[in-house]
């Protein structure tokens, strides 16, 4: 398995959001996160990655497997569309980036600065940055939003090759991407319990 | 790192980075003090050295907030925290960035403003070799405060007071060097407290920087 959470809960701002969460994701598998807004999708996306730590639970990864994307693209506007896909892949220690480019139609916008591009113009260079990080395991939040259905086409043509390589995705969405083989995990049911009113005090006391 | 440190000295660079900022800040100051002192040129050589650093501190200041406030907005941090770029690697890096695009073209200005100043002529070795080794403890400094702060909205005003105080040790015994230098006495013992200040901070803050930045991610 490239990645297992065993009886994960997260908090937000202090506030737990969801709890008992159990999933695991092998070579060539995506995963889809469903639920509504503010459940905790994006907090869950970020435990894993490691930038914030579960309050309890495991997260079992290789944080050198994995590649996180949140709802900023980290997109510079002063510099081209080369200039911030090559800073990102040398960053991941790599060169190529064609593929990266071709994969997302990127091509005719190269030269351009990024500033110029419109929003789903900028998430698509986004996304093509994890072509060029060369990780296994993508860590997704929200990757379509702006995006045309042509860039959603390509957005899971990109997935699917990815897994095909033996690489493994973990994707919170609202829209049907297309990717039938994807198994998907409704977050819901997990929500933590609110905290009574009691021990809401015992923690100041 | 040579990567991001590249990318940083590039956005520095073009429309909008702010390279001239701390620059222009820095003339505008130097320029100025002669017309507020009035025309007493025994005076004027007296403080320069005093306003030639502290202006050189404060057009430091000026640019700190932009280390990591712009890269925290478009999401390029959590992004470069996640990457395998150690964040103690990603603090250095930025505040070397930081020195190369601020404090060595204050280093390099410096002694042509100091005519402006009428530092005695044997201050300018000095004033230079001064700012040149205290300008680094000036970007270490601040990089620290900037993770501090990072994540805060207008974080410039904290951002100031918490870096401020920390500022003075070097302002202190840089100003000193420079003073001691241009009165024709020994500079020893200033200029190994400077030495020593800016060695200690960039051996030991980019340690708290990481731990500061990693906890504000979160």
């Amino acid at each position: 398995m490239m990645l297992t959470v065993t009886d994960l809960s997260i908090a937000r701002g202090g506030i737990p959001v969801l709890e008992g969460l159990n999933l695991t994701l092998g070579a060539g598998q995506a995963m889809v996160l469903r639920g509504p807004n503010g459940i905790g999708k994006t907090t869950f996306l970020r435990t894993i990655a490691g930038l914030q730590p579960p309050l309890s639970g495991q997260v079992e990864v290789t944080p050198e497997s994995l590649v996180y994307a949140g709802h900023a693209d980290g997109i510079k506007p002063t510099l081209t569309v080369t200039e911030n896909l090559s800073f990102w892949a040398q960053a991941f220690g790599n060169r190529d980036i064609s593929a990266a480019i071709s994969a997302f139609a990127l091509g005719p916008l190269a030269g351009r600065p990024a500033g110029a591009l419109s929003a789903g113009q900028k998430r698509r260079l986004g996304l093509a940055r994890l072509l060029v990080t060369g990780r296994e395991i993508w860590v997704l939040d929200e990757p379509t939003v702006s995006l045309d259905t042509d860039a959603v086409a390509m957005f899971a043509a990109a997935v699917r090759a990815h897994l095909a390589q033996g690489g493994a995705a973990l994707i919170a969405t609202h829209i049907d991407l297309g990717l039938s083989e994807a198994q998907v995990l409704d977050v819901g049911p997990y929500r933590a319990k609110p905290l009574d009113i009691e021990d809401f005090d015992g923690a100041f006391l | 790192m040579i990567a991001l440190l590249v990318r940083d000295i590039r956005l520095a660079m073009r429309a909008g980075g702010g390279f001239g900022l701390g620059l222009s800040f820095f003339l505008i100051v130097v320029v100025l003090v002669p017309f507020g002192v009035g025309p007493q040129s025994a005076l004027l050589s007296k403080i320069a050295p005093g306003i030639l650093w502290l202006g050189a501190l404060l057009a430091c200041l000026l640019s700190l907030d932009r280390i990591f406030a712009l890269d925290w907005e478009d999401g390029s941090l959590d992004l470069l925290a996640t990457s395998p770029l150690p964040m103690e690697g990603i603090v250095s890096v930025k505040a070397l960035a930081h020195w190369l695009t601020t404090g060595l073209p204050l280093v390099l200005v410096a002694p042509v403003l100091g005519v402006l100043l009428n530092l005695p002529e044997a201050g300018f070795l000095w004033l230079t070799l001064s700012l040149a080794l205290g300008t680094p403890a000036l970007s270490v400094i601040g990089t620290f405060g900037a993770a501090l702060t990072v994540g805060l909205k207008r974080g410039g005003l904290l951002l100031s007071l918490l870096v401020l105080p920390l500022y003075v040790p070097t302002l202190i015994f840089g100003a000193e060097v420079a003073r001691r230098g241009a009165e024709g006495f020994d500079i020893t013992t200033p200029l190994l407290f400077l030495a020593g200040i800016t060695c200690g901070t960039i051996a030991l803050l980019p340690f708290a920087s990481a731990a500061v930045l990693r906890v504000n991610l979160r």
